[in-house]
């Protein structure tokens, strides 16, 4: 399968991230081997070398699919954001960090300067000098950089133009073959891209909707962490059991793999169609089904979600209303 | 005119009950800070967080929600709702860095028109207390550490 003669090219990119979106791509097994039949891979830190210069002398647009995930944490990873935007046909925000932040984000809930801190010199880091890393380094050899760390860190979107978002931490390996599956078809003339800004690789419902566990009127009089119920009943919801899940606000998509498990969601799928902020919408489901009428009854309930702000917004923070904690908007 | 800070403050009102004592208020002509824009609503049940997390996210200093008397829901139960909302709500923003005195729960019944125009100017001059609300900007009570980081010792070699 060619392009002019060519094979399309493809590249990958990791910002603020784990590392865990790359093995989900390769976990789609022999899959693999379509990737590397139907594309050149030009440019993937992770599996090959490559240098920035090399991305920077290819032409525009010359990469046709370029999946980048992590979120823009410092001045490194917004540069590259752009640099990959400029050169790809198709900029696809792939995993939970890209798309809405995840996991890194809750480093927004602290200012920059509290999170160096909390690195480099707490009683876990020795570090009686106080040495910090800085961003300029002179050498002899001239001056070296390392990249500046921003207030907040943001979604992919916050800063390109994203065409699809595939969200998912990691996005599920049967999801990924089905994307790269619709991609070499779309290259073979076969099948049409979906729709601009289309997220792709989930369904369009909530968690609970693939949820194979028994559902019945919930109504809840306390919150207890999973790990103080030994063991969860296994047929009956685990909301109605008082563990807090992250369900029904939650995209589907990875056919409720967790809470199948044994273990509570945790809302790495992001929003469900349609929810503008994630923790509002899981507020609501919360606030529905707890049973009692009396402010200083609720409160007591609500004191079974020690952080109730890491609960609502474990994956999607970057990605919310808010974005950040007050204080991480540092003047500068 | 003074320079004293006037907050903007979005109420959310019930058409049941909080819209009607506004109404009553206007009609009985009671005076009461003007900061508030009030958007009605048909249940204090129907008010979503992310109303409230838009309007903080867009500007506004504070955010009243107002509703029927524990009892009296028009939709027999919403105002419960409302309330266990705003308490899992208050305890969220908290984790934002957002004062719990920026958000308030009002009962206030159609009747209740005094009651409804002192809670607003109550409510108004504490958050005037709070200042500026300004989510998104940069705020100035933090010293930056990356200024100092880049200031500090070099490492040694």
């Amino acid at each position: 399968m060619t392009v002019n003669g060519k094979k399309p090219k493809f590249a990958m990119y990791w910002a603020a991230s784990c590392g865990g979106c790359e093995i989900a791509v390769l976990n789609i097994h022999e899959k693999i081997l379509d990737v590397d039949a139907n594309f050149d891979v030009v440019f993937w830190p992770v599996a090959m070398d490559a240098k920035y210069k090399d991305v920077e002398a290819m032409e525009d647009g010359s990469i046709l699919l370029t999946l980048f995930n992590g979120g823009i944490r410092n001045d490194e990873n917004e540069h590259i954001a752009k640099l990959l935007r400029r050169k790809s046909k198709i900029l696809v925000a792939f995993g939970s960090c890209a798309c809405e932040g995840c996991i890194p984000a809750l480093a927004n809930l602290s200012p920059v300067g509290e999170i160096v801190q909390t690195a480099f010199n707490t009683l876990t880091t020795d570090n009686p000098h106080e040495i910090y890393p800085r961003t300029t380094f002179d050498v002899p050899e001239g001056e070296l950089h390392i990249p500046k760390l921003a207030p907040i860190l943001r979604s992919l979107e916050q800063v390109v133009d994203v065409d699809y978002f595939m969200p998912g931490c990691p996005p599920e390996s049967h999801q990924v073959a089905a994307v790269v599956d619709l991609v070499i078809k779309v290259v073979k003339g076969e099948a049409e891209l979906p729709l601009k800004g289309a997220v792709i690789g989930v369904g369009n419902s909530t968690v609970c909707d693939e949820c194979p566990r028994a559902r019945n009127v919930k109504t809840i009089t306390a919150f207890k962490r999973i790990q103080d119920i030994a063991p969860p009943d296994p047929i009956l919801c685990l909301l109605e059991q008082g563990i807090p899940c992250n369900g029904p606000a939650t995209r589907s998509g990875c056919n409720a793999r967790c809470p199948q498990a044994g273990a509570q969601c945790i809302g790495c799928y992001g929003p469900a169609e349609g929810v503008l902020d994630y923790g509002a919408r899981l507020i609501t489901a919360f606030a529905s089904i707890i049973d009692a009428k009396e402010p200083e009854e609720i409160e007591r309930i609500l004191d079974g979600i020690p952080d109730p702000t890491g609960q609502m917004y474990r994956f999607s923070l970057a990605g919310s209303l808010l974005k950040a904690n007050r204080n991480a908007w540092v003047k500068s | 005119m003074t320079d004293q800070f006037e907050p903007t403050i979005i109420g959310f009102t019930c058409n049941w009950c909080s819209y009607r004592a506004a109404d009553l208020a206007g009609t009985a002509r009671i005076k009461y800070a003007p900061n508030v824009r009030l958007i009605r609503l048909m249940c204090s049940g129907r008010l979503d967080p992310t109303f409230i997390l838009r309007a903080l996210s867009s500007g506004a200093d504070g955010v009243m929600i107002t509703g029927c008397h524990p009892g009296e829901c028009h939709y027999l139960e919403q105002n419960y709702k409302a309330l266990r909302r705003f308490l899992l709500l208050r305890r969220v923003l908290e984790g934002m860095g957002i004062e719990s005195g920026r958000v308030k729960l009002v009962w206030a019944s159609a009747a209740e028109g005094v009651k409804f125009a002192g809670e607003t100017t109550a409510f108004v001059e504490e958050v005037r207390k709070l200042g500026p609300l300004n989510w998104g900007k940069p705020v100035e009570k933090l010293e930056n550490l990356q200024e100092e980081i880049s200031r500090s010792e070099e490492v040694p070699a």
